[in-house]
């Protein structure tokens, strides 16, 4: 594409990463005393905050009560300050809908929703700074609170946006990647059974490409739940200190 | 309106149709139903069939001022419309869930895989534009609405021309189509959306899923190919899991369906220019044989019928006379009534946990009480003149379940077992 150079010959990206280099993570969960579950995650410039209520009655219209597992109503918003333009809309435009329509499959994938029949499970994710992949970043601290919430999960699910630039695939796109014109594919994983939670691409990209791509984005993935892994058990680790176990 | 529910009865049918590789119109798994193209008498109208389901694409443009970042790009616009008209389950005016999820994907597949050449669009950089507007209507829902609407985006943006331009100094004219003929818009390559329908958790997979199949399937994929291969956009939906095997064994079905399909747009389009170069008739009430619009109109079926009858003829012949007594119904215990005729309910979802609540058993007493169940049952069965219930008073029967109480409290007596055994059998026929 025209004008950026996004991967240069020795093999660097514009931040200075490698190709299959994620971005630093950093989360913390209970990050709020009232919600059920919170966490807040950033990676890299990228920091969203996620809170999860329930699971609880349903609220609202109650003929979208489910008899045999529970609903998981999500909602996806970006702080106005969250990008370089202020927003008008935090959130109800299209793109903020599809979002939130997108997190609500995933975690309908994932979280094990037929034990909590006619009851309804709230996510509501924030994005407090917005430098590329949105989604992945929301999943991903999405997760978090929902361990933080405890409620069961089939696995965690992690999320990692991957582009393909010069045959090679990036791993973990920021914002001037993603406007450079990348073929973009996002991808929500349950590492341990290489499920794929949901897969969305964006641009064009040969059929005999998709493969490696694919395969990018799981290892991305995979590096992801590491990270989360870790920080639950700090977290586990931290509480029980506390509460003198 | 909400829709209504698929019942129970009919869903286990289609599951266990599709199990069997079967589907309702006779198609196989791979199959696409039969995609009718037709045009309007406009540039830019386009109607598609894709079996029952049926969708109407019109593109329009007009002149505006670009976006500030975009100075001289054209706009493209699409919008999908779900008019009540085409399912009792749409709504008007409300942008649902579906509408947005449709929106989003054809924005996707046709915008953002930058197969318009946008900046040909551009009159004056940074003042005038043309926006491209593609407005699409369903018009009846059975299925697969996403593909139809990327069939008939595509076809009807191929099929547009927009008015020719003049510019003089600071002077813009739109030339009417008399004055100068209208230009095609500039279209890089054909994107057209497969949709594929996942079932029991990802086990079966249906290509092109109709209305019924979209109702029991558990999660949809759909990708957008062009003829050269290349994939515009992925979307899974629906809270499935997928394994990577299955996403690529998805890609290489569609692209043989896709350049299938490119192969009928392509045709559709240059018989349209044909007609309308010839000066022959051409549009949509052309497409049509009279009187033929209303529901009424019948396609062939796509199932094999020539010799339906002989055959239907055979089986008749061949069965056997169906036994002319009626058994009467068989009750295992007295004093409940059931429906049917006394054969294995099918209905044991509760079924295990009766079964742990009686871990404590051994093994042999609960084998005993089976084969003590049966006994009683073949007894019953035997006197089954004395224990006939007449149906009409089954409701306040079948809730009484007294002799359980009273021997809850041991458990291994073998009595008891044996009359816990009868109680047990008892609720799993109510349930």
């Amino acid at each position: 594409m025209a004008g950026l150079e996004l991967l240069s010959d020795q093999g660097y990206r514009i931040d200075g990463r490698k190709a299959t280099e994620l971005r630093k993570v950093q989360a913390r969960m209970g990050v709020f005393a009232q919600a059920d579950g919170s966490a807040y995650l950033e990676q890299g410039n990228t920091k969203a905050l996620a809170v999860v209520y329930g699971p609880h009655e349903m609220r609202g219209s109650r003929s979208r009560t489910l008899h045999d597992r529970a609903v998981i109503n999500c909602q996806y918003s970006m702080a106005t300050f969250s990008t370089a333009e202020r927003k008008r809309r935090p959130h109800g435009d299209r793109k903020s809908t599809e979002m939130s329509l997108h997190l609500k499959q995933t975690f309908e994938a994932a979280v094990m929703t037929q034990l909590y029949p006619r009851s309804q499970i709230d996510i509501y994710v924030k994005i407090l700074q917005s430098d590329g992949g949105n989604y992945s970043v929301c999943v991903n601290a999405a997760t978090l609170a929902v361990i933080d919430a405890g409620i069961p999960m089939r696995d965690y699910v992690c999320a990692c946006t991957v582009g393909f630039v010069d045959e090679t695939p990036l791993a973990d796109l920021c914002y001037a990647e993603e406007g450079g014109g990348v073929s973009s594919l996002a991808l929500a994983l349950l590492p341990r059974g290489g499920q794929i939670a949901l897969l969305q691409m964006d641009a064009r990209l040969h059929q005999d490409h998709l493969e490696t791509l694919m395969e990018a984005a799981m290892t991305a993935c995979k590096g992801v739940s590491k990270v989360l892994d870790e920080v639950v058990r700090q977290h586990l680790q931290e509480v029980s200190v506390l509460t003198g176990e | 309106m909400k829709d209504t529910p698929l019942a129970n009865c009919e869903r286990d049918f289609l599951l266990k149709a599709i199990e069997e590789k079967k589907r309702l119109d006779g198609r196989q798994t791979y199959d696409y139903r039969k995609i009718k193209i037709t045009f309007g008498t406009d540039y830019g109208c386009c109607f598609v069939d894709l079996g029952k389901t049926r969708v109407m694409a019109q593109v329009s443009c007009e002149i505006v001022t670009p976006k500030e970042n975009r100075p001289n790009e054209g706009i493209m616009f699409f919008n999908i419309e779900l008019s009540p008209m085409a399912s009792p389950a749409f709504e008007q005016g409300r942008q649902s869930e579906l509408s947005v999820n449709l929106n989003r994907q054809l924005e996707r597949c046709l915008r953002n895989s930058k197969c318009i050449d946008t900046e040909s669009l551009c009159v004056v950089s940074g003042e005038k534009v043309w926006q491209i507007r593609v407005d699409i209507h369903m018009l009846n829902h059975d299925g697969n609405l996403m593909d139809a609407a990327s069939i008939a985006a595509i076809t009807a943006l191929y099929h547009f021309k927009r008015p020719d331009v003049g510019i003089q100094g600071e002077e813009v004219t739109v030339y009417p189509p008399e004055e100068r003929d209208p230009i095609p818009l500039s279209i890089y390559h054909m994107p057209i959306s497969v949709s594929f329908s996942f079932f029991q958790q990802g086990t079966y997979l249906l290509v092109d899923p109709c209305e019924r199949e979209e109702r029991v399937m558990d999660g949809l994929l759909m990708i957008a190919m062009n003829k050269h291969r290349e994939i515009c956009s992925i979307q899974s939906s629906g809270g499935i899991m997928l394994l990577k095997e299955q996403v690529m064994r998805c890609s290489k079905i569609a692209s043989v369906k896709v350049s299938e399909i490119t192969e009928l747009i392509t045709k559709a389009l240059e018989n349209d220019k044909k007609a309308r170069k010839a000066g022959g008739r051409f549009g949509f009430a052309e497409s049509m044989p009279q009187e033929r619009i209303t529901a009424l109109k019948k396609d062939e079926t796509p199932v094999e019928m020539t010799d339906v009858t002989e055959t239907a003829y055979d089986i008749v012949q061949k069965a056997e006379a169906p036994p002319q007594t009626v058994p009467s119904p068989v009750l295992p215990v007295p004093g409940m009534g059931q429906v049917g005729l006394g054969l294995q309910n099918s209905w044991g979802l509760e079924d295990d946990e009766e079964e742990e609540e009686e871990d404590d058993d051994s093994v042999e007493e609960q084998e005993e009480k089976v084969t003590k169940m049966e006994v009683e049952q073949h007894r019953k069965e035997q006197s089954s003149g004395d224990v006939v219930e007449i149906s009409d008073s089954e409701e306040e029967e079948v809730i009484i379940l007294q002799p359980e109480i009273p021997n809850r409290g041991p458990k291994n007596a073998g009595s008891s077992s044996d009359q816990k055994g009868a109680a047990k059998s008892k609720k799993r026929q109510t349930k």
